[in-house]
């Protein structure tokens, strides 16, 4: 037993773009400074997941929790904790009302609700150690079922109920096997990680923190199909990802757990990593095939099924980032202990990444079937700034949008589809009373507009006309005939668009028309925005009655739309104001008022 | 070097874990030693050893062992500070190695404070 401290700095993305960089940096220069560097340990992680928190720490044997931390903080923590043995309450996390939560990173409510299957090393292990991940049962997966034959590995993961991560929930075994009885030679795996949802980052985040993860599952998916080869597909935007599996392979590789006949058997498996330049519709795998192969990425029509024939035609088997990384506990703690977490036809956990309006955004995993409530208001700690919820949106821009009535709806496959969303890959995006869903479902669409290859008529015009249509509701210039033709539009689309990046394209607006159409119908009969987001239908007042005529609001505009002298009541020049807020939020009289620009006119 | 088997995998697994184990919230309390140079000069080094070496005697791995700095109480150094659960920290004084073993016994695994050595109970 030594006696000493370890520090878990937490170095996910999110953290390392607050500053986690510099108050590691204080914490090692402090810590020499008083010569503790022997007996105090750092270690850098994958994310914790309560990423709003960052940049924040967790000093063992305490286990204490540190968050939002700054380089200076750094230093208070070497001197008053680590030298003193006192811990800086300062820095603790507080609950929404300022009170001192538990200062144990484990006591968190945020961590007790948890499951943490696929995120079981984030946050614990040093990513970059290959002997941390081993120590942590490691490779011992890959160990087991290569004691057993492909079959007997491919019955276990059906038995288990896995379906695919990347969205769609095809069963994982059932891929395998038709994978594994195409006839061939040479067969390849390839890891889907280019994820490209607005809001989702679970694949990064366990790339990042637990590579050696996704590896093992490869090489586990390769036994199981035959393959001796896969690739990693990971966006050029995730640069500290590839960095780690980089340095994860050419461990892997110096351990033999890589290359040729590893654990003396005869089963060989080499990877190779493909960089893709961040276009979304690479994520659908025929296109992603292509990118694989140098090729422009642009789907193709199925079947033949990528089993049959995929990368260099030959039968390849694609699996995303977290599917891969369950294997591994699967494997190691049976089947039947996965297939008893989550619901029938659900089993297992998800990882979901909360953002959006939530107090707790960040990266959570939970088992299928937690209700939304659950996740969003025990686990995100529900919306800030006393802000009502109004909806959540799940699965991207091939998702859709869930209103407050379904919170009570459990998160798996079937009940999703149901609501006319999609599990996705797992972002969810939360949005409070301030936000108009007609601008939401033209945020998607635009992303999807954006990012269509082109290759079919549906997709890339369709999707561009629908987007005209809600600029024009969204500018006030909408007709009543806009909402029949959006429909006809969607339903179109859906049904003759060549990949699934055209055929989820119109969910967006499928699913705010379902439960939000007062809100399409009000902008365009009233031209009234519900939420009062939408620039062209509303205005800013100045109530005469609470101005005090401090001149706030006339120094904040940019255009000189405030008229008034010093010590008068100011007015607005509705010609030249151009609706930016700044006097809204200047005023600390509450004098500027948002009303409906309709309503101003009949005054 | 490779790994060709399950016991290399096995080893490497034991080796890294021993590297782990201060990962680990030890939940059921604390014992800081007091290892300024007041106490250190005093004999803590003796102190934090004998504390050390008992607690793997008697196979206790929830309780942690922490050194602090100076608290402030040099008179009476070495200091020793025990935490078990909810209960107030008990501040022990010139704990010798013979003390600190007893400190183990007694009050980390029977909950039994050793009065005589007692200084303060109580935060500092």
């Amino acid at each position: 037993m030594t006696v000493e401290n370890t520090i878990l700095i937490c170095a996910g993305g999110a953290c390392i773009s607050s500053g986690e960089q510099s108050v590691k940096s204080t914490l090692e220069e402090e810590i020499k400074k008083h010569g503790l560097d022997s007996v105090v340990k750092i270690v850098e992680t994958g994310c914790m997941g309560s990423c709003n928190l960052g940049p924040l720490m967790v000093i063992y044997p305490e286990g204490v929790f540190y968050q939002n931390l700054k380089s200076q903080d750094a230093k208070e923590i070497v001197e008053e904790h680590l030298l003193k043995g006192r811990v800086v309450q300062r820095l603790f996390y507080k609950g929404p009302t300022g009170e001192i939560k538990p200062r144990m990173k484990e006591e968190l409510p945020f961590f007790t609700k948890q499951v943490k299957v696929v995120t079981r090393n984030l946050g614990i292990i040093d990513p970059s150690n290959i002997d941390e991940y081993i120590a942590n049962d490691g490779y011992f997966a890959l160990n087991k079922i290569l004691e057993w034959s492909p079959e007997r590995l491919i019955e276990e993961i059906k038995k288990s109920g896995l379906r695919g991560r990347g969205g769609a929930g095809f069963p994982t075994g059932l891929k395998w096997e038709f994978t594994r009885k195409s006839k061939s030679s040479e067969k390849y795996v390839i890891c889907n990680a280019d994820e490209g949802d607005p809001g989702a980052f679970m694949d990064r985040s366990v790339l990042e923190g637990d590579p050696h993860s996704v590896l093992e599952g490869m090489m586990i998916a390769g036994y199981a199909i035959g393959a001796q080869y896969g690739y990693i597909y990971v966006r050029a935007e995730y640069p500290l990802a590839i960095e780690r599996l980089k340095k994860a392979m050419s461990q892997a590789y110096e351990y033999g757990l890589l290359g040729k006949r590893i654990f003396n058997t005869n089963f060989s498996f080499d990877v190779e990593l493909r960089i893709g330049a961040g276009a979304f519709v690479c994520g659908e795998e025929t296109a992603l095939i292509r990118s694989v192969e140098g090729m422009r990425g642009q789907p193709v029509q199925k079947p033949p099924y990528p089993a049959q024939k995929g990368v260099w035609d030959k039968p390849t088997v694609i699996n995303n980032v977290e599917t891969l990384a369950n294997l591994p506990v699967i494997i190691n703690k049976g089947a039947d202990w996965f297939s008893s977490i989550g619901t029938e036809k659900s089993r297992g956990t998800k990882v979901l990444a909360l953002s959006g309006k939530i107090n707790n955004a960040g990266l959570i995993e939970v088992p299928m079937g937690t209700t939304l409530r659950e996740i969003i208001f025990d686990i995100g700690g529900g919306i800030p700034n006393g802000k009502k919820f109004k909806a959540v949106q799940t699965g991207g821009p091939s998702g859709g949008c869930i209103p407050d009535e379904y919170l009570d709806t459990t998160v798996d496959y079937d009940s999703l589809t149901k609501l006319g969303t999609i599990m996705g890959s797992g972002g969810m995006v939360v949005m409070d009373e301030d936000t108009c869903m007609v601008d939401v479902a033209r945020y998607f669409l635009e992303f999807s507009a954006e990012e269509s290859c082109g290759k079919c008529t549906p997709c890339r015009e369709g999707t561009k006309r629908m987007l005209e249509i809600l600029h024009r509701i969204v500018d006030g210039e909408g007709k009543l005939e806009d909402i029949d033709s959006l429909e006809e539009l969607a339903i179109s689309i859906k049904d003759t668009a060549l990949c699934g990046l055209g055929q989820t394209a119109p969910n967006p607006v499928l699913s705010t028309l379902r439960y939000f159409r007062d809100e399409y119908e009000s902008h365009i009969k009233e031209k009234r925005c519900i939420a009062r987001s939408c620039k062209a239908m509303i205005a800013y007042t100045i109530d005469s009655e609470k101005c005090v005529g401090c001149g706030a609001c006339a120094r904040a505009c940019g255009v000189n739309a405030v008229i008034g002298k010093i010590k008068e009541v100011h007015k607005i020049n509705q010609e030249a104001c151009i609706k930016c807020g700044s006097c809204y939020v200047a005023c600390n009289f509450d004098a500027v008022k948002k009303v409906d620009a309709v309503d101003l006119v009949e005054d | 070097m490779k790994i060709k088997n399950l016991e290399e995998l096995q080893r490497i697994k034991e080796e890294s874990l021993k590297n782990l184990n201060g990962r680990e919230s030890k939940k059921r309390g604390r014992v800081v030693v007091g290892m300024g140079t007041c106490g250190i000069s005093a004999g803590a080094k003796d102190t934090l050893r004998a504390i050390v070496d008992e607690m793997e005697k008697q196979s206790i791995d929830d309780v942690a062992v922490i050194q602090s700095g100076c608290m402030g109480l040099c008179e009476v150094e070495p200091t020793v500070e025990v935490q078990i659960g909810d209960e107030e920290p008990v501040i022990y004084g010139h704990v010798n190695e013979k003390q600190a073993r007893r400190i183990v016994k007694e009050h980390v695994v029977k909950g039994n404070v050793l009065r005589e050595i007692l200084v303060k109970r109580g935060k500092i």
